[in-house]
């Protein structure tokens, strides 16, 4: 199977270890990942202003590009990058006036943009095209007792009508914790926002948000929480920092992307995993637990 | 506190600006203050996000254009799920926002932030709170 591939502008960075696990756990499930050629910053968030077309240009020309590499469908990563493509496209494609006045600017396109490319999170490709079960039958190292709080955060969910699983009560990531050997842990912050891009001008708020989601995860018992969002990772790895200063009794605690944990279960050598880019080490409770 | 409702502000070209840019009807709303309820931000807003609802059906331009909620928001949506009215509520919010964002009144100087406060913080946080918070 091949697949087009948008990774946006922060896996290629700070959420490196995102990208590498990935690309490895999909390598190991026989999958062929194209990064789109020319693809630009999706603009992080999807403008809500009925009048502001402008903003959908920057996610729709990444769509343009998915069109010519001979393709429909496009798989993201990024929880804000998946939610601004498919809401981008399902504006445009509910909204034809809108659309033909985008295309007029974008004349220099050599495609006319027709709202038909389909938006993929990897979470969707796991569950609906390569399946759970093949990835149960690929696990070669389970994460037998590890604990696991999945994270939602907003973007994956929210709005109703673009997000993957339900709305209030999502289970696609405890589902494939459990695939992949783990035990999932309920808690009811998965998917309360972590204060997202206030963490640039109001860290405090993110501070506050973080303990309030950590703490609960962790008197459910998780040894790591497993996010899917660049910007949740930041806010409740790296900001911990300001937590612990806030909140002196705090206790730290490790966040991994759920890749890193199937790139695991897969047998991906360490260097994909990538820990350095962490603020809070994974390694001692993944040792404690022989999972590296 | 004292608040004066009147027609005068009530037919203000505010309450129209505010519709048009949402593509909310705001006169849906019955107070139910189920978007206040679910809300993670509430505890850090001045004005709840059930009275920004009634503040704008009312014409309140100044307080709401003045608050500190409107910057509080991190658009997460949990209020526009839980409308039982089907109001986008985050979506009055942003319309508030881009009256002043229209005017160039940015909500943060990037030129204030700190060298070492933009080096550790990823793209995607430094573009939304820009595409967010300036005009």
């Amino acid at each position: 199977m091949k697949i087009s591939y948008y990774p946006g502008c922060t896996l290629k960075n700070n959420a490196k270890n995102f990208e590498d696990s990935t690309l490895c756990s999909l390598n190991k499930l026989g999958i062929q990942v194209e990064e789109l050629p020319r693809w630009n910053c999706c603009g992080t968030v999807f403008s809500l202003a009925t009048d502001d077309l402008i903003h959908h240009l920057a996610p729709l020309r990444n769509l343009i590009r998915v069109k010519e590499s001979n393709s429909d469908k496009v798989m993201t990563l990024c929880a804000m990058c998946f939610n601004t493509l498919k809401r981008a496209n399902e504006r445009i494609k509910s909204d034809p006036e809108s659309l033909d006045k985008i295309n007029e600017f974008m004349y220099r396109e050599t495609v006319k943009y027709q709202g038909d490319v389909k938006i993929l999170h990897l979470l969707e490709l796991l569950r609906d095209e390569i399946k759970f079960e093949t990835i149960a039958q690929q696990t070669v190292k389970p994460l037998k007792g590890l604990k696991v709080a999945n994270y939602y955060g907003c973007l994956l969910v929210r709005p109703k009508e673009i997000g993957l699983d339900d709305v209030e009560n999502p289970t696609i990531l405890e589902t494939l914790t459990t695939v992949l050997g783990a035990v999932p842990i309920d808690f009811p912050y998965k998917t309360e926002c972590c204060a997202a891009y206030q963490t640039v001008d109001k860290p405090d708020i993110v501070a506050e948000r973080t303990h309030h989601i950590l703490t609960s995860a962790q008197s459910q018992g998780a040894d790591i929480v497993a996010v899917s969002c660049p910007l949740c990772a930041f806010n409740l790895d790296h900001r911990q920092q300001h937590t612990v200063k806030k909140y002196p009794e705090f206790k730290h605690i490790p966040i991994l992307y759920f890749t890193q944990l199937l790139a695991i279960a897969l047998g991906c050598p360490e260097e994909a995993l990538r820990f350095d880019l962490h603020y809070i080490d994974p390694k001692p409770v993944l040792k404690e637990k022989g999972l590296i | 506190m004292r608040i004066n409702i009147s027609k005068r502000k009530i037919r203000d070209r505010f309450v129209a600006k505010v519709e048009e840019l949402s593509g909310q009807n705001l006169l849906a709303c019955y107070q139910c203050g189920k978007c206040s309820a679910g809300c993670p931000a509430v505890s850090q807003m001045d004005i709840l996000p059930n009275q920004i609802i009634r503040f704008a059906q009312l014409g309140f331009k100044d307080e709401l254009l003045k608050s500190k909620s409107i910057w509080i928001c991190a658009s997460c949506f949990t209020c526009n799920a839980r409308c039982p009215k089907g109001i986008n509520i985050a979506e009055v919010i942003e319309a508030i926002r881009q009256i002043l964002l229209r005017k160039r009144e940015d909500h943060i100087k990037v030129e204030k932030l700190s060298d070492s406060e933009k080096g550790d913080i990823p793209p995607i946080a430094l573009i939304s709170n820009l595409r967010k918070f300036t005009s």
